[in-house]
């Protein structure tokens, strides 16, 4: 479901959690072998926008994501989600993870993948139904991918795989997508589609959390950004946060002045 | 071959043997896409400690104990593995092998010490199976199936493996969706809530329950080649995963009746005395069809396949 919009006349909003952050995070520390691989990291998501997460090489960018997922555990912190816990709230996100870590060579077709987009909807026992197909389809046709729905998923490319993943998680209508690193290896042809499904996203009131690489398209793509090394460098929005200054902050010696400049002059 | 020598010599074997294969198989084909095939071998190893204890402490060899004392055995090698990991700092794998060899020694020693000679239970029987041994005496012919009196006659054995299988297949079918799931992309299936460390546990669990009921068809050692060979076969079959566990029970099937008849009869059409190994002519089966799947299946060629 689209979240109802507040009425434009400054009357009570609509929807009350409008008021409260999609992702609102406080002080979460993530360590592997003891080492913190992010730390004590405040966070807060801006709702109906896209925010891109970026950062070097290693900085905790898709550790932090997995962190507020609970995919991976944390030494401290607080995670919520629309003002809720994250068990609550598990109905209202929706995860794309890096296709690098999944076995592409698991014996699935493409409907099957995007199918488990349902599972939450269809428990342990209901069988899946023609509706509960369309609604698959319709999302496979919303990535471009309809007529693949029948292919095994190990046949597919990279650009495709992606797609695939992001059809799951359309399915789940859920009101917070958080993509990690979904552009990464996909050809020209998929990066279009994938952000033009999420810009849909937006204008829809949902929120999009993207775990991004590649500095030269955060202005085009994104409204907000979150700058992470280890310990969060900077968050705001595009335009007084993605400067010069922030990044050679969190990439160190990293970048050369005339990327620099390219990408945030 | 005549019924009246068939239903009492063969039939509850050869039943025996197929339901155990087919125990295995289905726990199997996870193990082997969850690249944790040999987690089947460590459990097929385990659970000879976990069966002994439970035997040492009931004096008997009955069905409900020795689960028990096997799914004991398998969750505290889960424990053991990890901790050994943890605090030696050692990769997964070695950290299986060791704790399995070990477990598997004591299981051997405990069983060497033990007084089992009242009962089925001695070191040749754990390692390689007991299948030829488990006839229904009281059989007369195919009539017997009709009859209560012989019925009550069949081994204890058949029903242990029957029920186990039953069980089994319900588990599956029950988890069939959160198991697939957190199979394919675990990641994923954490956000949906699922209880993903959970699942895995009762898989090794439910595996080790198909380990201790095929125990007497094959014996801890060869039943390895039942976790494995079927699963992989079918998996060069198909690329879809309930085809996938369904070509599985058919290659066990196969497996176990071949290997069961050509044990029985196959050294007597070459010219030879003896009857081999039941148990050992399975896994030979179900590895040469291992083998024919990988040369023909149409499936075998994948983009994604992993490769050496």
């Amino acid at each position: 479901m689209p979240l109802t919009l507040a009425s434009r006349d400054g009357a009570t909003p609509v929807a009350e959690d409008l008021t409260r952050a999609p992702l609102s995070v406080r002080g979460l520390t993530v360590a592997y072998a003891e080492k913190p691989a992010v730390f004590s990291v405040d966070m807060t998501i801006a709702p109906g926008r896209m925010t891109a997460i970026i950062g070097p090489n290693g900085a905790g960018k898709s550790t932090l994501l997995k962190a507020c997922l609970g995919i991976i555990p944390r030494v401290s912190g607080q995670v919520q989600i629309f003002g809720q816990s994250l068990e609550a709230a598990r109905g209202r996100l929706a995860y794309v993870p890096q296709r690098a870590s999944i076995d592409w060579d698991f014996p699935a077709r493409v409907i099957d993948v995007v199918l488990m987009g349902l599972s939450r909807e269809l428990g342990l026992l209901r069988r899946v139904r023609a509706s509960h197909r369309d609604r698959a389809l319709a999302c496979l046709d919303r990535v471009g991918m309809r007529d693949f729905a029948e292919r095994q998923i190990g046949q597919l490319s990279g650009g495709q795989q992606q797609r695939v993943f992001l059809a799951r998680a359309l399915v789940q209508e859920a009101d917070l997508y958080l993509l990690d690193e979904p552009f990464a290896g996909v050809d020209a042809a998929t990066e279009k589609a994938i952000i033009s499904v999420l810009k849909d996203l937006r204008a829809q009131g949902r929120t999009v959390v993207v775990v991004h690489h590649d500095l030269a398209t955060v202005p085009e793509y994104f409204d907000d950004v979150f700058l992470i090394a280890t310990r969060k460098i900077a968050e705001g929005s595009v335009d007084t946060t993605f400067t010069a200054d922030n990044l050679q902050t969190a990439y160190g010696g990293r970048l050369a002045m005339a990327q620099l400049d390219r990408v945030a002059g | 071959m005549s019924g009246a020598l068939f239903v009492p010599l063969s039939l509850t074997p050869l039943l025996i043997g197929v339901l155990a294969a087919i125990a295995c198989a289905i726990p199997g084909n996870f193990l082997v896409l969850r690249r944790q095939a040999l987690i089947g071998d460590a459990i097929s190893h385990v659970v000879l400690p976990g069966i002994v204890v439970a035997f040492l402490l009931t004096g008997r060899v009955e069905t409900l104990p020795m689960l028990l004392g096997a799914a004991g055995a398998a969750v505290l090698a889960v424990i053991l593995i990890e901790a050994v990991r943890r605090l030696g700092n050692i990769e997964p794998g070695a950290a299986m092998g060791v704790i399995f060899t070990a477990m598997f020694a004591g299981g051997v020693l405990l069983l060497e010490q033990s007084d089992t000679s009242s009962v089925h239970l001695d070191v040749e029987h754990a390692l390689y199976g007991n299948l030829e041994s488990l006839i229904w005496l009281d059989a007369r012919g195919w009539v017997s199936l009709l009859d209560p009196e012989a019925l009550a006659g069949l081994p204890p054995e058949l029903l242990r493996i029957a029920a186990t299988l039953l069980a089994l297949c319900l588990l599956c079918w029950l988890f069939w969706r959160p198991l697939a799931l957190s199979t394919f992309d675990e990641a994923f299936a954490r956000t949906l809530g699922l209880p993903v460390g959970l699942i895995g546990l009762g898989l090794v669990i439910v595996s080790a329950g198909a380990a201790v009921a095929a125990f007497d068809a094959v014996g801890s050692i060869i039943v390895i080649a039942m976790f494995i060979c079927p699963p992989a076969a079918a998996r060069m079959m198909t690329n879809r995963l309930g085809h996938q566990v369904a070509w599985s029970v058919l290659f066990a099937t196969l497996s176990a009746v071949l290997g069961f008849v050509f044990a029985g009869y196959g050294p007597l059409w070459l010219g030879f005395a003896d009857a081999v190994s039941a148990a050992g002519m399975i896994a030979t089966m179900s590895g040469i069809i291992l083998v024919l799947a990988a040369s023909f299946g149409p499936c075998r060629r994948r983009v994604g396949a992993p490769t050496a």
